[in-house]
């Protein structure tokens, strides 16, 4: 079909406002269509750990490489992104755990990231507010925090300054075959490429989509500067995250340039609705006391939840629709989208414009699912998986 | 009673709440905003949080609804 634009954009998401931000910058014609507020949904959700992780090679070198452009990205990132290099310590509570510190120290420093294995003595001098007795901890001193909300709106008008168009409060009904979209008021824009990054939602425009929701939980508390000094995750956490089907929480600390403290995080498969729910909250804030007892004091101003979008192998779906040249897809980032976004538009810009991606684009082809897109057919992604 | 506000001694008797204490230092406001706009009782109830300050090193403790005790040390931002 011929277009109007060269790709539309649906969803204006950290992920589509990188991506349509990365189009643009590479001379092509983009429209970025966002139903509610630019950055408003998971996004404004999300934790905003720039984080390198190894659940599997494909996710170490997606997330890698986006902290290496997040880092190129620093000097120009305004005051309100909150862009603070803390570092990551996975804490590891007991000697089995602080195994699991060298086994990762070991793959780290394998693959060029700097890592520092801390012993438990340096950690208390570290974090004074963590639990005595802890065995130790894995130190990443390049991974950062920033406000994902304000960050997306930085891209989003970079995007407009590099001639992208974007369009707020609008949605799209559909996305036709051909490659283009219908609006919910009826009228169609026509582009070459229609790219789905519509988060957690993306199956209502393409049906069949291995991507499913995974509810989480956070705490923000009041400001307390100094209370946790790095972002601070148990290693425990691993086994929350790929903890398969049920409802798991994990400790996880955020301090806040604003000297707040962000609390997380829980995970939660088919949990219906975005409201709260006293009963995994109550868990995951028992979890976090647990292991920083002196949180018990703090007082928590908010409370909220997201959902993730997530993929059965835990990797984002980057590419074209199998069978569908013109429908693109970048969504199921689930907890990294964050830190992946920036990754999702290199590889998407390079492999739209038929370059060469600096980073394997395989692993995260929406191809690698035997999944046929369901046409002519509106409603929730997959449920099988 | 005594309590100390920013290390001045105050007099108070038992059932005062802090921010009394703090009013009685010749304080008008107990804590600066995050644009360091000085704020200071305003409901009296517990639920505008203006009144914030800092009881014996907890930050964050609305003064208009904790009682005074011997000895407590209570700091509000200049
Ligand atoms: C509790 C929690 C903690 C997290 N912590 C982190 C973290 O620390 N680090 C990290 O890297 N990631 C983290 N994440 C993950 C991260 O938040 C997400 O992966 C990321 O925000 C996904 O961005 P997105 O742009 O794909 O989705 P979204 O931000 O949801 O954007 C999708 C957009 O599409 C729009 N849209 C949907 N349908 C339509 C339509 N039909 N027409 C037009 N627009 C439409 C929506 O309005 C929305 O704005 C966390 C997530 C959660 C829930
Ligand atoms: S004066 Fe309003 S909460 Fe104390």
């Amino acid at each position: 079909m011929s277009g109007t634009y060269d790709v539309i954009v649906v969803g204006g998401g950290i992920v589509g406002s990188a991506c349509a931000w990365e189009c643009a910058r590479r001379g092509l014609k983009v429209l970025m269509v966002e139903a509610g507020i630019v950055g408003g949904g998971a996004t404004a959700a999300g934790m905003g750990h720039l984080v390198v992780m190894d659940d599997s090679e494909a996710q170490f070198a997606l997330t890698a490489y986006s902290c290496q452009l997040w880092r190129e990205l620093a000097a120009e990132l305004p005051g309100s992104v909150e862009h603070e290099v803390c570092g990551t310590l996975w804490v590891a509570a007991d000697e089995w755990e602080m195994g699991e510190v060298e086994r990762k120290a070991r793959y780290y420093e394998e693959r060029g990231v700097a890592v520092e294995v801390i012993g438990g003595k340096r950690l208390e001098q570290l974090e004074p507010n963590l639990r005595a007795g802890m065995a130790g901890a894995l130190r990443v001193p390049g991974d950062a925090v920033i406000y994902p909300p304000a960050a997306t709106h930085w891209m989003s008008e970079r995007a407009g300054e590099a001639g992208a168009t974007v369009w707020r409060g609008v949605e799209v009904r559909q996305i036709l075959e051909e490659g283009a979209v219908e609006l919910a008021g009826g009228a169609v824009v026509e582009a070459f490429v229609v790219v789905n990054a519509a988060g957690a939602t993306a199956g209502r425009l393409t049906p069949g989509l291995p991507v499913r929701g995974r509810k989480g939980h956070l705490a923000i508390t009041d400001r307390y500067p100094g209370f946790a000094r790095h972002q601070l995750i148990e290693l425990g956490y691993l086994k929350s995250a790929h903890g398969e089907e049920g409802d798991s929480v994990a400790f996880n600390i955020q301090p806040r340039k604003t000297g707040q403290m962000l609390v997380g995080s829980s995970r939660q498969y088919g949990a219906e609705g975005g409201e709260v729910e006293p009963g995994i909250l109550g868990r995951m804030l028992r979890r976090a006391v647990a292991y920083m007892p002196g949180l018990r004091l703090l007082n928590v101003v908010r409370v909220w939840t997201g959902e993730r979008a997530a993929t059965p192998d835990k990797l984002p779906l980057i590419g074209p629709v199998p069978g569908r040249s013109s429908i693109w897809l970048a969504t199921g980032h689930e907890g990294l989208g964050i830190t992946t976004s920036l990754g999702t538009a290199r590889l998407l810009g390079e492999r739209l414009v038929g370059g060469d991606p600096e980073i394997p684009y395989k692993p995260y082809d929406p191809g690698r699912f035997a999944w046929v897109p369901v046409a002519g057919q509106t409603g929730a992604g997959v449920g099988a998986w | 009673m005594r309590v100390r506000v920013n290390g001045t001694e105050v007099e108070v008797s038992a059932g005062m709440v802090v921010a009394v204490a703090v009013a009685r230092a010749g304080r008008l406001w107990s804590r600066r905003s995050v644009i360091q706009e000085p704020r200071g009782p305003l409901c009296g109830i517990g639920v505008c949080y203006e009144c914030r300050v800092t009881i014996n090193g907890q930050a964050h403790q609305r003064g208009c609804l904790v009682a005074c005790q011997e000895g407590m040390e209570i700091e509000a931002d200049e």
